[in-house]
């Protein structure tokens, strides 16, 4: 991919830009709101956090369905690592809820507001991705069953959110729910912030993928210099996220899954 | 010219390999006897837990489900077990027959034993626990009870053959499932709890009122779920 050899240098500085715009937006423009008053300002940046975890899921969902049709494993790293960064922003997004609900509602968790739950749910069955795929020994059937797992929770999103929001007790007026019943000024702000969120992810998406093909390379460059030398070092086969399949020199290495992946 | 067998067509594959299950189970013993045994003791531990000799409506629909789903954790662990520590893998790799096959054959078989299960743990609960009549609220409790088992055999048989060839598969597996089977357990308590009530509505009226709406989530769940994993099962049987 053309951006994963590019600097995303551009990117990264669209990104400082926007999220910076986004907060003077945040505190400087949007009105305070007349009902909770300076505490509604977290709505900037909790909902869009939230969106962007979703949206990352089904990304890393559709991401694995193509690293099973192309068998290609730099769509499995683009999974993971999208799978991953949604993680972090999950829990911001579940802290920030945290925060607010305890601000506007009295109470750190209500189990009466359908998207909070919801979205637990989801991040207890995504917290399972990662020691599943590290408790899979086999680079290649490891690639392959993550993608399998992100397949079947990106379409796990959606069907729990059906569930949860049909559950009577949870039907109750939505606050803020969509930025359709905004005033413009606040609509405008949050629109700002959701651009900036999504900067920020593909931002910090770009950079892990670099860092960890980064990482890759300088390990299988460290077993060439090693075989080199006469050692027993071998090639890893990990380089195949950085190279591309195909060119995968010899057996894979008898390493524990979790050292070919670790954060 | 010798004569080219042709491989089994699907219908006869599915067969051969749900005989094998149901014959397996039959032999071992292994999966049915204890997911009942472990039902029935887990309504125990329910009593003294709530500390309550009966009970019924939301909280009957809740035990009884709650029960069912950890005991059925126990069969979907253990679905795949023999096939990954005997060979059974890499028999059925061997053969030329249809992935689909064994993943249908597989949820054919899991299905049967939940239904031993809920043949068991139903009246066991009935006797033990609950505090209505359940003759009334039995057609109802069946046809929610098929639906889920519909959803839980589709859904167990991805998780127990993503969680089998792992390290820690007593771990995954019910990790994975718990939070994958919550919309059946949304849909399946909040569709049983009216019948467990005291003054359990009629069967029509019931139907009219708000169980329409689970049921045709539980069925969705199943529809979803199955097309899922019909897909995605072919790529976990590679190897």
């Amino acid at each position: 991919v053309a951006s994963s050899r590019r600097h995303p240098a551009t990117l990264a500085l669209a990104t400082c830009l926007t999220l910076s715009l986004a907060l003077a937006l945040v505190f400087f423009y949007a009105p305070i709101e007349a009902q909770e008053g300076f505490l509604q300002k977290i709505f900037y940046l909790h909902v869009p956090l939230a969106i962007i975890t979703l949206c990352g899921f089904v990304c890393g969902g559709l991401m694995g369905i193509q690293h099973l049709r192309t068998r290609d494993d730099r769509w499995d790293l683009r999974s993971y690592v999208a799978i991953h960064m949604s993680l972090i922003f999950g829990v911001a997004a579940l802290i920030t809820g945290s925060i607010w609900a305890k601000g506007s509602w009295g109470h750190w968790w209500v189990w009466n507001e359908p998207t909070l739950v919801s979205f637990l749910i989801i991040m207890l069955l995504y917290a399972t991705y990662q020691p599943l795929r590290f408790a899979i020994e086999d680079r290649e059937r490891q690639a392959r069953y993550a993608s399998v797992f992100a397949i079947t929770a990106g379409a796990f999103v959606p069907m729990n959110f059906i569930a949860v929001r049909l559950t009577p007790s949870y039907v109750h007026p939505r606050v803020l729910s969509s930025s359709s019943n905004l005033p413009a000024s606040m609509g405008f702000t949050f629109v700002v912030s959701l651009i900036a969120m999504t900067l920020l992810f593909i931002t910090l998406w770009q950079y892990e993928i670099r860092a960890k093909q980064a990482r890759f390379a300088l390990r299988a460059l460290r077993a060439r210099l090693g075989a080199a030398e006469g050692r027993s070092a071998r090639p890893g086969s990990e380089r195949a996220w950085v190279t591309g399949p195909g060119l995968v020199e010899g057996p894979p290495p008898k390493q524990p899954a979790a050292e070919a992946l670790s954060t | 010219v010798p004569a080219v067998r042709q491989p089994p067509r699907f219908g006869s594959a599915l067969r051969a390999l749900l005989r094998k299950e149901l014959l397996v189970e039959l032999r071992t013993l292994e999966s049915v006897p204890g997911m009942s045994l472990f039902a029935v003791s887990v309504f125990v531990v329910f009593h003294f837990a709530l500390n309550r000799a009966s009970i019924d409506g939301d909280l009957a629909a809740g035990v009884l489900l709650v029960t069912l789903l950890l005991a059925s954790l126990l069969g979907i662990n253990r679905l795949f077990v023999a096939d990954a520590e005997q060979g059974g893998f890499d028999g059925f790799l061997l053969a030329p027959v249809n992935p689909t096959a064994l993943l249908a054959a597989k949820a054919l078989a899991l299905i049967g034993y939940l239904l031993v299960l809920e043949l068991v743990a139903v009246p066991a609960f009935a006797l033990l626990l609950l505090g209505t009549s359940l003759w009334p609220a039995l057609p109802g409790v069946i046809g929610v009870l098929a639906l889920a088992d519909l959803g839980v055999a589709t859904t167990g048989t991805l998780v127990s053959t993503l969680a089998v060839r792992t390290r820690a598969r007593d771990l995954l597996g019910p990790l994975l499932a718990l939070p994958l089977l919550i919309p059946v357990v949304i849909g399946s308590s909040s569709a049983i709890s009216p019948l467990l009530a005291v003054h359990p509505p009629a069967l029509g009226a019931w139907l009219s009122g708000s169980a329409a709406r689970w049921l045709v989530l539980l069925a969705l769940y199943d529809l979803v779920f199955g097309l899922i994993v019909y897909a995605v099962f072919d790529f976990l049987l590679e190897d």
